[in-house]
């Protein structure tokens, strides 16, 4: 199956060179998804030693090269709405879709029947299944906040994106080519996550400057 | 991959059923010893198991009071094609069961084609994942179809052993034990091509950052998500095994020889004891499968902290 090509896709550019691991981006994340009116992102024994919870983005930390010459590197990873995801053909009640208009990949929390197949089929781990609400959950570049129009046009922009104090995530249109990200994206060698498997990730990676170690 | 029971219980009991009623028609339309008690029998005994089946499947579901909606996707998904054959074959089961004797030749050919489709369906949703290198081989269709047919087999030698339907028992047991052969010769292509199998993912493809040494020092989370209980099996190599040893003898090995010593004395016991003793091997079988799939996102999650 080909990929059917946008006019538009929105998309994230995550600058590795500038994030520092502060995982703001985690908590706003949280905070705007769980609020939202498609329901809570539950969390599981919470204050417990074991706490887990539903999260669209998670940050990790990744060390290149051997000591002396080393480099961490903080390494943010949310859905990366693939032009060509695999996550969606599979869905058998078509809960899991692909918009036209913008490229963004969504749940419909009302159709999925939670089998989980989706997830199986991504190879980022990109999804979580709500464990209280048992429908499949993930990122959705806050699609109820980017089109708000009662929100200062400053503000209409991913959570993560606003919360990040280094700039290091950036949000925009990567089929416009004069947008922002795609600048980015040609200027810094923007690169895509596992591209042994076709999945076209709209999200790009911007490496470490330098061209040392884990650049 | 981390096997869920419900998947496990689902693709084994209904493989068995198909193999069983797949058993049946090809007795009925290669017009060979079948007593109508023996076809009865058979086909209410794999409509039982459909439904045992079925039930496993939905306590996979998070969401089971949804599960109608599943068949809307067929165009697309193989999961949602699973879910219109199933219960296509599992009614047209019934239907040959109740009304079969009108028209024998054509329940027998329609449940014939019907149990092949639904083995492909279910193969294929593991096979379609080109990314779990494990499963993405059409080894995994053989293999799907060639287990559930054997231990369709086997388990209609031990309902005719049951049942005391000699001349059935008779013509069945060889056809079983070459089933079975099969089988195991063809599971055993799959371990030997998985056993070899490069990752075609690495951590540096995974996250983009080269160097000869890249490792993990966080996940970004300490108690474990989705993505470290879903993906994960949690057992040490050892277990895995044991498991592949397990199955290797009570789904292939032991049956086999049960069939033979069946075949050689005659003796009813052999025969019910290789379907009982093949049980927890078809079980095991599954568990395997699963468990041996290393999902891609599991390079993201190597290290908690």
């Amino acid at each position: 199956m080909t990929a059917e090509t946008l006019a538009k896709q929105l998309a994230l550019v995550i600058d590795l060179d500038v994030c520092v691991g502060c995982q703001a981006c985690v908590t706003s994340c949280k905070q705007w998804n769980t609020s939202g009116a498609a329901g809570p992102l539950s969390d599981q024994n919470a204050y417990g030693a074991q706490a887990s919870g539903t999260f669209f983005n998670r940050v990790q930390t990744y060390e290149a090269g051997t000591f002396p010459d080393t480099q961490t590197v903080h390494f943010p990873k949310s859905c990366l709405h693939c032009e060509d995801p695999p996550c969606v053909p599979v869905c058998p009640t078509g809960a899991s879709y692909k918009r036209k208009e913008d490229g963004i990949v969504l749940v419909d929390y009302d159709k999925c029947i939670g089998c989980k197949y989706c997830a199986w089929a991504c190879p980022y781990g990109a999804r979580e299944i709500d464990e209280e609400r048992q429908v499949m959950t993930k990122c959705t570049l806050c699609v109820d906040r980017i089109y708000d129009e009662l929100l200062p046009p400053a503000d209409r922009q991913p959570a993560c994106v606003k919360a990040c104090p280094t700039g290091a995530r950036l949000f925009g249109d990567v089929k416009d080519p004069d947008s922002d990200v795609s600048k980015a994206i040609r200027e810094r060698g923007g690169y895509a996550l596992m591209p042994e498997w076709e999945t076209q990730p709209a999200n790009r990676y911007l490496p470490k400057r330098g061209g040392g170690v884990g650049s | 991959m981390n096997p869920a029971w419900s998947v496990i219980v689902f693709t084994t009991v209904a493989g068995a059923a198909q193999g069983l009623v797949v058993v049946v028609a090809l007795l009925t339309l290669f017009a060979l010893r079948l007593s109508q008690r023996f076809a009865d029998s058979a086909l209410w005994l794999a409509f039982a198991m459909l439904l045992v089946a079925l039930a496993a499947s939905f306590l996979h579901l998070g969401r089971p009071e949804r599960a109608w909606r599943a068949a809307a996707m067929w165009r697309t998904s193989w999961l949602s094609r699973e879910v219109i054959v199933l219960p296509a074959f599992a009614g047209w089961v019934v239907l040959w069961a109740l009304w079969g004797r009108a028209a024998p030749l054509v329940f027998a050919a329609g449940a014939l084609l019907l149990a092949l489709l639904l083995w492909w369906c279910t193969a294929m949703i593991y096979a379609c994942l080109r990314f779990i290198q494990e499963w993405a081989h059409p080894l995994t269709i053989v293999n799907y179809t060639l287990i559930g047919l054997a231990s369709g087999a086997v388990l209609a030698t031990a309902l005719a052993a049951a049942l005391g339907e000699a001349a059935v028992q008779h013509a069945v047991a060889p056809w079983a034990l070459i089933a079975t052969a099969l089988a195991a010769a063809a599971r055993w292509l799959a371990l030997r091509r998985n056993a070899a199998l490069k990752p075609k993912s690495t951590l540096q493809s995974a996250t983009g950052i080269r160097g000869q040494r890249v490792v993990q020092m966080a996940m970004g989370m300490t108690g474990g998500s989705f993505n470290t209980r879903e993906f994960f099996h949690h057992r040490t190599l050892a277990a895995l095994r044991w498991v592949k040893l397990g199955f290797v003898l009570l789904a292939f090995a032991l049956p086999s020889a049960l069939l033979l010593a069946g075949l050689g004395s005659g003796s009813r016991w052999a025969f019910l004891l290789a379907a009982l003793v093949q049980a927890p091997g078809l079980l095991a079988e599954r568990w395997f499968f699963f468990a041996q799939a290393r999902h891609p996102q599991n390079l993201y999650y190597q290290v908690v902290g």
